[in-house]
């Protein structure tokens, strides 16, 4: 016997006897008889919940929400009157809610094609719209036609071509619509396309790919995805549907940036599906179910049982809803924004929605310990 | 001389064990700056971002644009002429100079081996690493010794044992032995591994990690010192390691660190393996077992080297303990944590939202920090108050720059360390703008209002 291995004895000696008091100190789910579910800590069971309760169901119902929305543009160019319009407008504003629902995966084959900016950049800009119309000859699939297509596209093509429904209608009836018609067609057909090819891609190996890679690593799907999923809500919830048409990141605020700007009173209503759509991916909510599953917030709950930490996960909830409490009183927002200078309610509303951000950032990414890149690191 | 002198510092002992430590360190950096290349990590860090972050004092030292992939190069060729021992001593401080300097351009890539390394370099570049088993000892057979004093395999072991025992005491808190963490933090998220990954979220294995990480730390270089146990010690060293390598992300320092300790083994080790390395390299060992000895001579040039060499370890001694100085919990502040040994010490995460007010027009705005920094400058960031400070004094530079005027730059921000709930972290009344970086206390550090007790 040597002093090497005697020490190492000792350690293991000591080692147990903390264990064995600090889990009868603590009083938790602990104890030498109890195996604590091992499988708790397991990512692959996230995964799959994600794939094939969220993701994968929510991408099936936004190509429903498009094909609703291509037959109500073919009975409006069958039938161009006024109530068809009214149709085509709903279906566009039906279908634009469920992308609130999908827009936050953007990874693996949505990452590949850049399903976000190509669907939703916004504002749209209405003179290359005019420009492609006027001269017949452009190429949506061009990153330079990015601002030119996707839902704000349609949003000016049915909401703000003209005063009003009928000159709208009016604008589609003239003899020479047919480059407007085309247009119309054009931009749908390249978002039918798109999310056509990741639908098909998610269901022919990607999804297997992405709940393959269960570790836990800056490659691994959950902490790519968390990253990814964290972004989302800062930059494309938080500040695109909010922040920036506010004006907190420029100063002054930016009506013309508001998310569906020329259907106008709108941009509430999608800012809501989109919170609604993180919480529930938060939750593990199965998508169009009142079903939950394995998700961030149960790796939470599961960290905690070791941790005896505060309960995070009620945390994040909590403030996921004193934000959508607060939005929820506000007007719609480009009347809030126009009309209000400065608008208190909206800017108390948005630090609510601000609120969320380092809960996840900071206190979630920390306690599932997330790598964010890959780089060397020996501790904070 | 003395008989401590003669007995311990000017002993005549075999150079082999430098020589070998001079090989596989020249080896190891030379890997280590192809890894670094290969991850395309020199455009990532040093060319990409379009802000870099300054130590205190060296703001001077900044990347060189596409002149960097040369100054790695350059440290990389020096690392290779170290390891074949070719113009030796201007090879280590070619090699001191250039990893310095690339550690010194961005201290978001800190880490405390790089510093290890930048240290150790400079340790080497006064000792007769090329004496033995060298290029520059066969072309110039004048200088080549079989035996060495002492001193300077000593001095690599006491700068090791440095390492080791301060990385211990730096486990000494409340936070690591009582509460195990961050190591409960971070077990856990390796469940993935074989065979071990199903016992990391048990506590008591939470535990066993913290103390035995302790306990290896402060006795490990003890252990390696005495020829019973150091055959132990040494498989210890070589578990431990490979056991940090799998669960943490900390890249080459693993195997530095199982390569350094080497130097503790005896002589006949290392004859050992350079007899294995001259098979392959056909060199002829026996050239260089020319039995003669480097005598240390009473020179003006001497006193000046054993000078610098005892401030050295003056410095390594006491810098760690610099955080004495500073009031509140270190692991919070930050002041005086780096430099000091201090791995793995704690998990930290942190989110600043830094506010831009025209002073002119009063008008105010959020920043994107995404529009200046990368993802990993942001997180280093986001944490450390010396990082909020410079990127605060960049952020009123550009916005007057792009015509705001006097403008002020507040920050909220929130930071969570070792499972804590996060808390605000600076003083979102401050104008950063109006606070300048110096060695003295931050005041507008928002207190921890927590405590972690130990060294």
């Amino acid at each position: 016997m040597n002093e090497i291995m005697k020490k190492h004895l000792t350690v293991l000696f000591f080692s147990i006897l903390l264990g064995a008091c600090s889990s009868d100190n603590g009083g938790g789910p602990m104890s030498d008889d109890v195996d604590p579910a091992p499988t708790s800590f397991e990512r692959g069971p996230i995964l799959e919940n994600w794939a094939d309760n969220i993701i994968i169901p929510s991408y099936e119902s936004f190509a429903i929400q498009l094909e609703a929305l291509n037959a109500s543009f073919d009975a409006f160019k069958a039938d161009t009157n006024e109530s068809n319009l009214l149709a085509l407008r709903a279906s566009w504003l039906s279908a634009y809610k469920v992308w609130q629902h999908v827009s936050m995966f953007e990874i693996g084959p949505a990452e590949a094609v850049g399903l976000r900016l190509n669907m939703n950049i916004y504002p749209s800009n209405t003179e290359k719209i005019e420009g492609h119309i006027a001269s017949g000859s452009y190429d949506l699939s061009l990153s330079s036609n990015r601002d030119a297509k996707g839902f704000p596209a349609l949003d000016y093509l049915i909401n703000g071509l003209a005063e009003n429904d009928a000159a709208i209608v009016s604008k589609f009836n003239t003899t020479d619509n047919d480059e407007l018609v085309a247009y119309f067609d054009a931009v749908l057909s390249d978002m039918t396309m798109l999310s056509v090819q990741v639908l098909s891609e998610w269901k022919e190996g990607y999804r297997d790919n992405f709940v393959a890679a269960d570790g836990a690593s800056s490659t691994a799907s959950l902490d790519r995805f968390v990253n990814d999923y964290i972004l989302y809500y800062e930059k494309y919830v938080r500040a695109g549907k909010m922040g920036i048409p506010l004006g907190v990141f420029s100063g002054s605020p930016l009506p013309g940036n508001v998310e569906a700007y020329h259907k106008g009173n709108v941009s509430k209503e999608l800012f809501l599906e989109g919170l609604n759509a993180v919480q529930d991916f938060f939750n593990g909510k199965h998508y169009g179910k009142s079903s939950t599953g394995q998700s961030l917030a149960s790796y939470l709950d599961a960290l905690n049982t070791v941790k005896e930490g505060d309960d995070l996960k009620k945390m994040i909830n909590d403030q996921f809803n004193a934000a959508r409490t607060l939005v929820e009183g506000l007007s719609t927002f480009k009347e809030e924004i126009a009309t209000k200078t400065p608008p208190v309610e909206m800017l108390l509303a948005y630090d609510e929605v601000q609120r969320v951000v380092p809960l996840l950032k900071v206190d979630m990414v920390s306690a599932m310990s997330i790598s964010i890149d890959f780089v060397d690191a020996d501790g904070d | 001389m003395t008989l401590f002198q003669h007995k311990y510092l000017f002993k005549a002992v075999e150079a082999a064990p430098l020589a070998v430590f001079r090989i596989l360190f020249g080896m190891m950096m030379f890997f280590g700056l192809i890894r670094f290349a290969w991850y395309g990590w020199i455009d990532k860090f040093y060319i990409t971002p379009k802000f870099f972050f300054s130590y205190y004092g060296f703001e001077w030292i900044k990347p060189l644009g596409n002149y960097t992939y040369l100054l790695f190069g350059v440290c990389a060729i020096a690392a290779v002429m170290i390891a074949i021992g070719y113009k030796y001593r201007m090879a280590i401080i070619v090699f001191f100079l250039s990893f310095t300097y690339i550690e010194l351009m961005d201290k978001t890539t800190y880490l405390n081996h790089y510093y290890f390394i930048s240290i150790l370099a400079f340790l080497m570049i006064f000792l007769p690493a090329n004496a033995y088993y060298s290029l520059d000892a066969l072309k110039n057979p004048k200088n080549a010794f079989q035996k060495i004093p002492a001193w300077t395999i000593g001095s690599l072991k006491l700068l090791l044992g440095i390492v080791y025992v301060y990385a211990g005491l730096a486990k000494l808190n409340s936070d690591w032995l009582l509460h195990a963490m961050p190591l409960k933090i971070w077990l856990p998220s390796k469940f993935d591994l074989p065979v071990l990954g199903s016992l990391l979220h048990l506590e008591w294995v939470q535990y066993a990690f913290s103390w035995g990480g302790a306990l290896y730390d402060l006795t490990i270089p003890f252990l390696l010192m005495y020829g019973k146990t150091r055959p132990y010690a040494f498989f210890t060293v070589v578990i431990f390691h490979v056991l940090t390598r799998v669960l943490f992300p900390i890249g080459m320092f693993p195997y530095i660190m199982i390569v350094s300790t080497l130097i503790f083994f005896n002589a006949p080790v290392h004859h050992k393996i350079l007899n294995f390395l001259d098979k392959i390299l056909k060199i002829g060992k026996h050239r260089f077992d020319n039995n003669r000895s480097l005598i240390s001579l009473n020179t003006t040039r001497n006193y000046l080297k054993f000078s610098v060499i005892i401030l050295f370890f003056a410095v390594q001694f006491l810098f760690p303990f610099r955080y004495l100085a500073y009031p509140g919990e270190l692991f919070w502040t930050e002041e005086g944590y780096r430099f000091s040994w201090r791995v793995m010490l704690i998990e930290k995460s942190g989110y600043a939202q830094f506010k831009i007010v025209d002073g002119k027009s009063g008008k105010w705005f959020y920043v994107d920090n995404s529009d200046f920094l990368t993802s990993f400058q942001e997180k280093q960031m986001a944490f450390q108050p010396d990082f909020i400070l410079e990127y605060a004094h960049f952020l009123k530079d550009h916005f007057e720059h792009d015509g705001h005027q006097k403008v002020a730059v507040y920050v909220n921000s929130m930071v969570t360390l070792n499972g804590r709930l996060s808390k605000p972290y600076i003083d979102p009344k401050i104008d950063l703008t109006q606070e300048n970086e110096s060695f003295e206390h931050k005041t507008w550090i928002l207190p921890f209002n927590d405590e972690i007790t130990g060294l």
